[in-house]
């Protein structure tokens, strides 16, 4: 196997160009635990680490651009991060370990496309949207389109997630993530939900909900959302909307937990809510 | 590939194969045993090193990233005498079999860089990604924070 860094994206350009059978890997927390453990190695692996133009983060006026290279513990470091996107810096900040967060990266997280994904569920409910980059030009997805399902996106050959683009969104007032698994460092989520709420006079006026864990990818259900919408947040209202959540998801049993535990633990954490 | 890289300050110029790990290379081609291999994949923080200062796991890192960068592994913490972290880590009782403890330490060094008293909350986050089967840690972190103080010039 070769290893290449270019430095630039032209650079890039130019392997994938020579090297048709290449692999990228941004921090390789992902990509090198599962080389070892499938014992197969792609003919070239390319390294996108020194390419600066993936490691920016910016405010503009179309929302905060977070090129796809910056690590996890960049992201929590980052000012604009922890004051306009606190669903996101908690997310991350159950993610791993800090030594994972140093390595792995936003966009390795999405590419990978694990239904336990923990930055999936936020960026969801924030409407993020992926910049794809090839050296025909550069194409804009939303999100929830690109994944597809365990493993699989719609990068297409030759072709790189180079930012998350996270759209200026309404004002939310509450902001909640919760993982659950099976120890505190290091565990992969068994469940988890995000929820933005927007919270006036003690009464929902708008809800979003997202489930990981629990399908295939990130489960969003309208009807666990229209349930809180308009009502207070009472255990009555919350209990009302979890059952319509333990029936909008579909997930499985594995090593970690039952289908049957997932499903009660995704109507469960939405209690969490209460006030 | 040809990688030239600094290591514990020394530059290194070696040849090396795509596919080799920073971990194997450290310690079969530069003579460097301090990082361990304890998982392989990622869990234990027992092969953690410094890639221009931010703490690394280098079971997970292949050798060519190591490219232009500038590596620290507990072998070159220290500059003249040990470390405080080294030295409390002794004085303390917090190294048992000692397999744990370069990845421990070079863990807990790079938060007393950023964060110069951190408290014992902040410790356990920091170090929950290194495991040690021996000491339970509550030793490790005592060490730490007689470390931090020591280094403020609040302890002996
Ligand atoms: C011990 C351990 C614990 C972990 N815990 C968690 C956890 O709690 N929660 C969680 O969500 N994840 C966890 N992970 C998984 C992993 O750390 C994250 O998914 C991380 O964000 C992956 O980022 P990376 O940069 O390391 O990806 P890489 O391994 O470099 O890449 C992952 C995949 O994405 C592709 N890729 C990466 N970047 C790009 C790009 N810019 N364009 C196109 N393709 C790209 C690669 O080809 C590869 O297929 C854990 C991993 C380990 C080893
Ligand atoms: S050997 Fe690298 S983390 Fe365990
Ligand atoms: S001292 Fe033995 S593993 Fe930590």
């Amino acid at each position: 196997m070769i290893t290449l860094l270019p430095e630039t994206l032209e650079d890039l350009w130019e392997i994938f160009h020579h090297q048709p059978d290449y692999k990228p890997m941004a921090g390789g927390t992902d990509l090198l635990v599962r080389m070892g453990v499938d014992k197969k190695q792609p003919p070239a692996l390319v390294c996108l680490e020194k390419i600066h133009d993936l490691k920016t983060i910016k405010k503009t006026r179309d929302g905060i651009r977070i090129g796809s290279g910056v690590t996890l513990t960049e992201l929590l470091k980052n000012d604009l991060i922890q004051e306009n996107l606190p669903i996101l810096h908690t997310a991350i900040s159950t993610l791993g370990s800090p030594l994972i967060r140093n390595m792995g990266t936003l966009g390795g997280n999405i590419c990978t496309a694990s239904p336990a994904g923990d930055t999936l569920p936020a960026l969801y409910l924030l409407g993020a949207r992926v910049t794809l980059y090839s050296d025909r030009g550069n194409r804009i997805l939303p999100l929830d389109e690109f994944i597809q399902g365990p493993g699989r996106t719609l990068l297409a050959d030759k072709e790189i997630l180079g930012s998350i683009l996270i759209p200026p969104g309404d004002r939310f007032n509450v902001h909640h993530f919760e993982k659950v698994g099976q120890r505190k460092a290091l565990a992969i989520a068994v469940v988890s939900l995000a929820a933005l709420l927007k919270v006036h006079g003690g009464v929902v006026e708008e809800a979003r909900l997202a489930w990981g864990s629990v399908g295939p990818t990130i489960v969003r259900s309208r009807e666990a959302e229209k349930a809180l919408e308009g009502r207070k947040l009472t255990l009555t209202t919350l209990n009302h909307a979890a059952d319509l959540a333990r029936s909008a998801v579909s997930p499985i049993s594995d090593v970690r937990a039952s289908a049957d535990y997932r499903r009660r633990v995704a109507g469960n954490l939405l209690l969490r809510l209460a006030v | 590939m040809q990688l030239n890289f600094e290591l514990n300050g020394q530059p290194v110029t070696l040849f090396v194969d795509g596919a080799m790990r920073a971990l194997d290379l450290l310690r079969e081609r530069c003579g460097i045993t301090g990082p361990k291999e304890g998982c392989g994949s990622g869990e234990c923080g027992a092969c953690a090193i410094w890639i221009d200062g931010v703490t690394k796991l280098s079971c997970l890192m292949l050798a060519a990233q190591l490219q232009g960068r500038t590596v620290t592994t507990i072998e070159g913490l220290a500059k003249d005498e040990p470390h405080p972290l080294q030295q409390f880590f002794v004085k303390k009782g917090a190294v048992q079999c000692g397999y744990c403890t370069p990845g421990m330490i070079m863990t807990a060094a790079e938060l007393l860089t950023h964060e110069k008293m951190p408290d014992r909350e902040m410790i356990r986050n920091a170090i929950s990604g290194n495991i040690c089967r021996c000491t339970g840690y509550h030793k490790i972190v005592d060490a730490v924070e007689d470390a931090a103080e020591a280094m403020q010039g609040l302890k002996p």
